[in-house]
């Protein structure tokens, strides 16, 4: 079966010519239409049309919006906020960076029909410091917006009225973790609260009632009020409604980013087809789904087991359907959308050691699990690549890693040690053999880490 | 302080954008260093008189956060991607060549002899598609191969050159 089509929601007119993220252009493409709709509307009802597109969240938790809006604390009697999370830390993912550099426009008005729809007066984008320009570029557009009474003091003369800012975070990864981002915007070390009990929709924002929404999610809400909540489930798979973008990285002829209905492609399609194969002369070995922290699959490996409508299922990695419950159901995730792919030049442990690098850096600290784990994981791995490797040190891999998860205060726990845990289980003899012959296992003659 | 007149309009456009002072420690630490160039211990008491803090609670940002610094770097800033997507894509090599070109290290409190450059190898940039990346003080430049980073090197220099050719008599 050959790839569908691409289904251009969000990315309607990203790179599209002549197409620039000035207000004028965003207008001339019919812009802030459905925001004047929204606004004449009762806002319980827009919040009904985001809850029946059964929209999930798509910031990698995949949490369904609708519920998470009808689950804020309304009666609290203090404001409400809502926090974008534009802070897209997750490697493998640049999505929400199109959106913001070419169609900051379609972001704004998805943040102020949400505003509106939960009576929300004061919303901050929290954008990664690493966007310089996509910070200028929203707060230029924010400007034009308010210009035009789109933003600010009585929204169009509705006598509503919401304030956006943007504020720019400094280089850590931890947040993008939404209670670590609110600790930040606060004013302090981004250290991630426990949760449950109080979900930022009940305590946030200075012990506010908050919704922390990704840039992506809120773009969708402005199509699904456009559409209509019903013809939005048309779009995409049972509980996998709308589209999905795709942000696909490493070694394939096309990187890039690719929307399509979610669930309608597989990975195949999407590897093969749409991004070109491997390339020349290679052949697949690995791909990460969902971002680096979700688990990785290698090419030849079969998934067999029954959907929850109860049909029997035998896939190999090119058939899986790109959505989130499928990826679920083989044991990893569709996360943020980031698809990662090795081929087979790649020595996984050194792509390992790559990984676990990254997470030392970013653990924020304050569990010992995910602080000393994170650290002795990219120990570890870092000697199998220096070719120093202990006998012991795969089974003590192991070990750290598993002792990590289900352990600490937020979902980095899980985040650092499922590379590990799924890298040892599917490729386990490349780490077995390391000690023993560290220099023939490096496939393209590096010496360095990949 | 001394901090441009610029910069103090900013700093009080923006406090009033949170219902708490203390909010505004970040967008203060990185107008200071956009100013200033780095973090320095008087700026981090500034800050503190100016939100009603303690020195701690602004300290203890510029420590957590990667992006400040409490020592000046080179004139420009060149950060290499590090994370997965890049490394397979060569980044590896690209940030060895900015190393060679400028006979300087990589790492956050290095500045080349000649005090151009500092390379840092960072985490992610999300850009992954168009690895490897590299960021040039505030410029994001794309497919940036060993070639390629010896074109920017080269540029570099040669806009040095130009500065120390026009400041002279
Ligand atoms: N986009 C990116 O750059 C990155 C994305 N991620 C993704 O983040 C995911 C984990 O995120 P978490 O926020 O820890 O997931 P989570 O499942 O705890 O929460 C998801 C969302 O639903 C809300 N929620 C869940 N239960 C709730 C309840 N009972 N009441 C009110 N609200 C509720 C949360 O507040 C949150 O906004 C991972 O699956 C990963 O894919 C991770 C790293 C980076
Ligand atoms: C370690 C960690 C990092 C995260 N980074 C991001 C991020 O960069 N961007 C994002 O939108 N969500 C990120 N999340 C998920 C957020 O916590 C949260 O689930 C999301 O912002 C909710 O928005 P959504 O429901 O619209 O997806 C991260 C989660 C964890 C555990
Ligand atoms: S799990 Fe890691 S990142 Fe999350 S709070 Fe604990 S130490 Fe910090
Ligand atoms: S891995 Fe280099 S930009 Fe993401």
């Amino acid at each position: 079966m050959s790839a569908p089509e691409q289904r251009r929601l969000i990315f309607q007119h990203i790179d599209e010519p002549g197409y620039t993220n000035d207000i004028a252009c965003y207008l001339r493409n019919g812009g802030y239409e459905v925001l004047k709709k929204s606004i004449g509307r009762k806002p319980e009802d827009l919040i009904a049309e985001v809850k029946k597109s059964g929209v999930r969240g798509r910031g990698g938790a995949g949490f369904p919006c609708g519920v998470k809006w009808g689950l804020v604390d309304r009666k609290s009697g203090k404001p409400i906020y809502l926090i974008v999370n534009a802070d897209e830390s997750e490697p493998g993912t640049f999505k929400d960076r199109y959106i913001m550099h070419q169609d900051p426009h379609q972001l704004i008005e998805g943040i102020m029909i949400s505003c509106f729809a939960n009576n929300v007066k004061q919303a901050y984008i929290y954008i990664r410091g690493e966007f310089p320009h996509g910070a200028r570029i929203l707060e230029t557009a924010i400007a034009e917006a308010r210009e035009q009474n789109f933003v600010g003091p009585d929204v169009l003369g509705s006598g509503y009225s919401c304030e956006i800012y943007v504020h720019r975070g400094a280089g850590a990864y931890i947040c993008g973790e939404e209670t670590g981002l609110i600790e930040s915007l606060e004013g302090k070390r981004a250290y991630p609260r426990i949760k449950p009990p109080y979900f930022p929709a009940v305590l946030g924002l200075y012990q506010c009632p908050t919704i922390v929404n990704n840039v992506e999610t809120l773009c969708h809400v402005k199509h699904i009020v456009d559409m209509g909540g019903d013809a939005y489930t048309k779009i995409g798979t049972p509980n996998n409604t709308g589209t999905r973008i795709f942000c696909v990285s490493g070694h394939v002829q096309r990187p890039g980013y690719y929307e399509f209905e979610t669930g309608k492609i597989t990975m195949g399609q999407l590897l093969n087809e749409v991004c070109g194969g491997p390339l020349p002369g290679r052949k697949f070995k690995a791909v990460i789904p969902g971002g680096s922290s979700a688990k990785i699959l290698k090419f030849g490996e079969r998934f067999k087991g029954k959907t929850r409508a109860g049909e029997e299922y035998d896939w190999g990695v090119e058939d899986v359907p790109m959505d989130f419950d499928s990826l679920g159901m083989i044991g990893t995730m569709g996360g943020s959308g980031g698809v990662i792919v090795m081929d087979d030049s790649v020595n996984m442990v050194e792509a390992l050691a790559n990984i676990n690098a990254f997470y030392a850096h970013e653990s924020c600290g304050q569990c010992t699990p995910c602080r000393e784990g994170s650290l002795w994981m990219k120990k570890i791995t870092s000697r199998m690549v220096h070719g120093e490797a202990r006998v012991e040190d795969g089974a003590l891999l192991k070990s750290v890693a598993d002792q990590i998860p289900g352990r600490t205060i937020c979902a980095f726990g899980e985040a650092c040690s499922w590379p590990t845990q799924s890298f040892l289980a599917k490729f386990g003899d490349e780490f077995t053999q390391y000690p023993a012959a560290p220099k023939s296992l490096r496939p393209n003659g590096a010496t360095e880490l990949i | 302080m001394n901090l441009k007149p610029d910069t103090l309009k900013r700093i009080d456009e923006v406090i009033p954008h949170y219902p708490s002072k203390r909010s505004a420690t970040l967008p203060l630490l990185h107008l200071i260093q956009e100013d200033a160039g780095y973090i320095s211990p008087e700026a981090i008491e500034w800050i503190a008189a100016k939100l009603e803090l303690e020195p701690i609670n602004v300290y203890e940002l510029v420590t957590f956060y990667p992006m400040f610094r409490q020592q000046p770097i080179g004139r420009r800033h060149i950060k290499v991607c590090r994370t997965l997507s890049c490394a397979l894509m060569g980044g590896y090599k690209t940030c060895a060549t900015f190393e060679k070109e400028f006979n300087t290290r990589a790492g956050p409190g290095e500045i080349s002899p000649d005090g151009e450059v500092t390379v840092e190898f960072v985490e992610c940039l999300a850009s992954c598609g168009t690895a490897p990346v590299v960021m040039i003080d505030d410029e994001l430049h794309e497919k940036v191969d060993a070639a390629k980073a010896k074109q920017l090197s080269d540029q570099i220099k040669a806009e040095a050159g130009q500065k120390k050719g026009a400041s002279r008599p």
